[in-house]
């Protein structure tokens, strides 16, 4: 078998067009970031576990590692470089996972802003456990993951404009660290 | 890791599809949602040299109800049948089984009909299917269209009745009236994770009387084990929580689960044994 060459894909990523020729085997996580230059989409596990490349693919959170880029020609890509609302304001989860501390070394970051941002985008309401069930799509080996729910909890109040769940920044969170109740 | 090279297809019809597949079977591979498929490729555990991306086709998502039975098309996502609203105990059965797949961005792109194809052990999905008797529908270009019965589609693991150029196209499940009781229910470490044993039943009760009753068990063997030890157990007796007990301690004694990393054989009876009443509501 002859090797397949490159063909052009057309991807609209956070509401830019880009115009990339790409081998199929590409998956879209290796286009957006070898070939669309965004290097904010990591690659963890590469078969579809840790979910550190999770991206919204025409609004749905899906596995950029799981998906080959020629599969999303024509769709609308969201990855976290399209979360924040401009240079100098970040989208409210991201606010959130700074000032609850949902992040440490940061490699599993990407995955879970865009998860938390897409699902509590689509699902205002959502209860602490439906939110714990989706946040538990990702692996995060740092935090014990405790503050990314509390992080993600805090930014649907910011994200509902309830002004008790705005992060004001005194929350106890190093206290509370394991005294969260499962 | 990274997939070996392939050729990519993408056609807007079954039939141009077909005609691909029909091509070269052996070594062309179709491609629905790739929740498992583009794992084995990035582990190179498969290399098919032809892709055929069935994502462009359209009409093969969806469910509909056809006399008194659900036909669910294969390229349905995992995340639809989550949130259908299909009533009685066959949407709550559905509903249920498809919150256990995965994660939510599994759901979101992985399908029922590639689920079935791929016939993990741990499927829910192919758990459904034994459950209930479905019947799967499979196309080729060469022979056109014929129907198969769950019971002789699953094969062993990862094998299938299907033929390298067929491609699964919708699968029947019986709706189920009200005097049905149906449900699953799976115990994994995480949130997620493949189930170590997971246990679907569907029981029928008229009149305080169990008329028809169905077990199929997961990881326990190869393929889905339905358990006729725990069926006749029940069959034809009062429905009370002491027969839930009975007939799960007979599947218990009936499977002969394998021994792993994830639990040995005895561990596996004795979740046999505590699922069954919970996939019938009792704790």
């Amino acid at each position: 078998m002859s090797i397949p060459s490159a063909v052009p894909v057309r991807l609209y990523v956070n509401g830019d067009r880009y115009d990339v020729s790409v081998e199929p085997r590409r998956t879209l996580a290796d286009a957006l970031r070898e070939d669309c230059g965004l290097t904010g989409t990591h690659l963890g596990c590469e078969h579809g576990v840790c979910g550190a490349c999770t991206v919204l693919v025409d609004g749905q959170p899906m596995r950029s590692c799981l998906m080959f880029a020629v599969q999303a020609e024509g769709s609308s890509v969201r990855t976290v470089e399209g979360l924040a609302i401009d240079d100098t304001t970040l989208h409210p989860v991201q606010q959130a996972f700074w000032e609850h501390h949902g992040l440490q070394c940061g490699f599993c970051t990407p995955g879970f802003l865009t998860l938390a941002a897409g699902y509590l985008e689509e699902h205002p309401d959502a209860g602490e456990a439906e939110l714990r069930d989706v946040l538990s799509s990702n692996l995060c080996r740092c935090t014990g993951y405790q503050n990314i729910v509390k992080a993600t909890l805090a930014a649907q109040q910011a994200m509902n404009g309830d002004p008790d769940g705005d992060t004001d920044g005194d929350t106890d969170t190093d206290a509370d660290v394991g005294g969260e109740p499962a | 890791m990274k997939p070996s090279p392939f050729e990519y297809v993408a056609p807007t019809s079954m039939e141009e599809a077909l005609a691909v597949l029909a091509g070269d079977p052996d070594e062309t591979k179709v491609l629905a949602g790739g929740q498992s498929l583009v794992p084995m490729m990035n582990f190179r555990l498969a290399r098919p040299e032809r892709l055929v991306d069935i994502n462009r086709i359209p009409g093969i998502a969806g469910t509909d109800v056809v006399a008194d039975r659900l036909v669910i098309r294969t390229r349905t996502r995992h995340l639809a049948l989550q949130n259908t609203s299909l009533p009685g105990p066959l949407g709550h059965l559905l509903r249920h089984a498809a919150a256990k797949v995965g994660h939510l961005p599994i759901r979101t792109r992985g399908t029922f009909g590639g689920s079935l194809a791929h016939c993990d052990a741990a499927s829910e999905w192919c758990l459904v299917a034994s459950l209930l008797d479905a019947d799967i529908t499979a196309e080729s270009q060469a022979r056109g269209s014929r129907t198969i019965a769950a019971a002789d589609f699953f094969r062993s693991i990862f094998t299938t009745a299907l033929e390298p150029d067929e491609i699964l196209t919708s699968v029947s499940l019986p709706l189920l009236d009200d005097s049905w009781t149906a449900g699953i229910a799976e115990f994994a470490r995480r949130a997620g994770d493949f189930g170590i044993v997971t246990a679907t039943a569907a029981v029928q009760v008229v009149d305080g009387t169990v008329t028809e009753a169905r077990v199929s068990l997961g990881g326990v063997g190869e393929v889905p084990f339905r358990s006729v030890a725990a069926e006749s157990t029940m069959r034809g007796e009062a429905w009370t929580t002491d027969l839930i007990t009975a007939a799960a301690q007979a599947a218990a004694e009936e499977v002969d689960p394998p021994s792993d990393i994830h639990g040995d054989a005895a561990y596996r009876r004795d979740l046999v044994r505590a699922l069954l009443p919970r996939a019938l509501g009792r704790p």
